[in-house]
């Protein structure tokens, strides 16, 4: 981050607010909780998944806002490391790890990082191929990937005997973090790890925004043709940074499978991941801080639409949502394109120049 | 003196359709060369071929003795081959300023990585190429719109931007489509003017230009291309003289009424 940026005074904005947030949920002066003050609506279970998302949408946004690559199957790699995370740990006996190393404090730790490593190799490797793709056929292979990712899940990894994903009922006991003998646990504590990390992939995305890298980036997304005539290696760089938001969506998947305790795969299919363009798309495509706010704004219009919208309508079920956020897309895509952060409301535009 | 350019017996044909059959042409260093020929001759696929968007059916290129075939534009720009484009290739939203930092980008060496970890180097290189990037901005006459998107720029600045960018990468040869196109008389004079100041300063022009007067007076050697095939070759007075080309502009133009 660069000093004495308006980045700089937003981030210490934000890391006032997770501070505050955290501490009421902490200490609850005189019975106050967030809970409490936002009508029921904010809670700290809200706050942690916002913080686990806010990860994924920072190397989502890297892809698709700065870079102009759609993925939609983002939450595939949030599953991979997941399940990664959940099998090593649940699991490691079945594997042949030994107990010592498996209740280690450390393990979680480790696996958590060694998925996030693998994640990337693999999403790179991935995404040398696919890449290659352009505008819609990149957005369908990036779908079919998730969708392939989401059946391995659900069919145990194709070798069913040793029964590592658990199927349908997915994982569960998946244990707490500690450091050493102190417990990440109960959620005001895992709330400060999770917005610990979002706050680091914050600033690892200003950082890669206000490098050479980031005008890289927007420079392939405005013409590829033009970006490798001066010698940007647009194959490269476009792997790169798809396996960085890959290995990112891994790291919050792992945080995500620690804070639930159990993973299914449904959390990791083709809803999810569209759920985190609407996010992207809600927050500002182009834009850091677009992930937090997209979060939040997509988690808040959900939990309304539960708690308040959905009842009220006779016959209307859950399964309404995606029905939801699919229209709200297409009248952001319209009517907002810049979304939350960007100040200029414009007009829809009606084809390309 | 040794040829920085060799295109060898180069063919492109798409799904059987010739674009161009066995052409052969050398650049010289320091050379401005231009390229002319009807509409559909295969100027602008030669150029491609040249700057690695198209592989030959057949032939080789040459740069600096060094074969090109085959490699990606990237790899070729780092050879020092820069180009502009027919259609100007911008990139919307960014200013001038950072268009020809994105030409800089090769000086960068920069990955992913130590982008986020946002290292010291990263720093010092960036105000380093700033300073460059302003430099030349100076010297093309664009420094009062460096803050500006390029996207609001008129076309004629347009593509002194992407000359600009194209710049910013030193290249030995650069390529030059069209880029008098879509701009005035007064215009096209002050582009003629600086790429003269371009070759002056070292660095050799391959251009493609329909404005056969601009043409005449800027280049130092001609090609002529007819049907993808070459039809002359030499200094553009004798070019100029030469039947077969006059044929080919006046078939040409017999085809316009």
């Amino acid at each position: 981050m660069r000093k004495g940026s308006p980045d700089t005074w937003a981030f210490a904005g934000a890391v006032g607010v997770v501070l505050l947030l955290g501490w009421l949920e902490l200490r609850r002066p005189g019975g106050v909780s967030i809970a409490r003050i936002s009508g029921g609506l904010l809670t700290i279970d809200l706050l942690i998944r916002a913080g686990i998302f806010t990860i994924i949408l920072v190397g989502l946004n890297l892809l698709m806002g700065y870079a102009g690559q759609v993925s939609l199957g983002q939450a595939a790699f949030y599953g991979m490391g997941a399940y990664f995370s959940a099998i090593l740990t649940v699991k490691a006996a079945v594997l042949g790890i030994s107990p010592a190393v498996a209740r280690a404090w450390w393990w979680p730790w480790f696996v958590m990082g060694g998925a996030a490593v693998l994640v990337g190799v693999f999403s790179f490797l991935i995404g040398w191929v696919i890449l290659r793709l352009r505008g819609h056929y990149l957005a369908m292979a990036t779908l079919g990937l998730g969708i392939m990712v989401y059946i391995v899940l659900r069919e145990n990894l194709g070798i069913p005997q040793l029964n590592l994903t658990g199927g349908f009922d997915g994982i569960v006991d998946i244990p707490r973090l500690h450091l050493g003998a102190f417990a990440l646990w109960p959620e005001s504590r895992y709330y400060f790890l999770v917005w610990a990390v979002a706050l680091a992939t914050i600033v690892l995305g200003l950082n890669v925004v206000h490098s050479p890298v980031g005008r890289a980036l927007r420079a392939i997304h405005g013409s590829e043709a033009a970006a490798e005539s001066v010698g940007i290696v647009v194959p490269l760089l476009k792997a790169q940074i798809f396996a960085l938001s890959a290995s990112l969506a891994s790291l919050a998947g792992s945080l995500y499978a620690h804070f639930q305790a159990a993973v299914v795969p449904d959390t990791f299919g083709f809803v999810p991941s569209l759920e985190l363009v609407v996010m992207s798309a809600i927050g500002g495509m182009a834009s850091i801080w677009g992930a937090p706010l997209g979060v939040l704004a997509v988690l808040l219009i959900q939990e309304l639409l539960r708690t308040h919208v959905l009842g009220l309508i006779p016959a209307v079920t859950a399964e309404m949502e995606p029905v939801i956020f699919g229209a709200l897309l297409v009248l952001i895509m319209m009517f907002w394109p810049g979304g939350l952060v960007s100040s200029r409301r414009r007009r829809p535009v009606w084809g390309e120049r | 003196m040794d040829a920085l350019l060799e295109v060898r017996e180069v063919s492109k044909s798409f799904d059987g359709l010739v674009a161009l059959a066995e052409v052969t042409l050398c650049i010289h260093p320091g050379q401005i060369k231009g390229l002319i020929g009807p509409n559909g001759a295969g100027k602008t696929t030669l150029f491609n071929l040249i700057a690695g968007t198209l592989v030959p059916t057949a032939g080789d290129i040459r740069f600096r003795g060094q074969s090109i075939v085959g490699l990606p534009p990237y790899r070729i720009a780092h050879l020092g081959i820069s180009r502009t484009f027919q259609n100007v290739q911008i990139f919307p939203g960014m200013t001038v300023l950072e268009h020809v930092l994105v030409g800089l980008h090769r000086y960068t060496l920069s990955g992913v990585l130590a982008a986020a970890a946002r290292t010291r180097r990263i720093k010092g290189t960036e105000a380093a190429l700033r300073e460059r990037a302003c430099a030349l901005l100076d010297k093309l006459g664009l420094a009062a719109w460096a803050d500006t998107p390029v996207d609001s720029l008129p076309f004629g600045l347009q593509r002194m931007v992407e000359l600009a960018r194209a710049l910013a990468t030193s290249p030995q040869l650069l390529l030059l489509d069209e880029p008098g196109a879509g701009l005035n008389p007064t215009e096209k004079a002050a582009v003629s003017q600086l790429i003269r100041k371009i070759r002056d300063e070292g660095v050799t022009v391959f251009l493609v230009e329909h404005d056969m007067q601009m043409m005449m007076g800027l280049a130092d050697e001609v090609a002529v291309l007819d049907h993808g095939m070459l039809l002359a070759e030499g200094p553009p007075v004798e070019v100029q003289r030469d039947p077969q080309v006059i044929a080919a502009y006046l078939g040409e133009a017999d085809d316009v009424a």
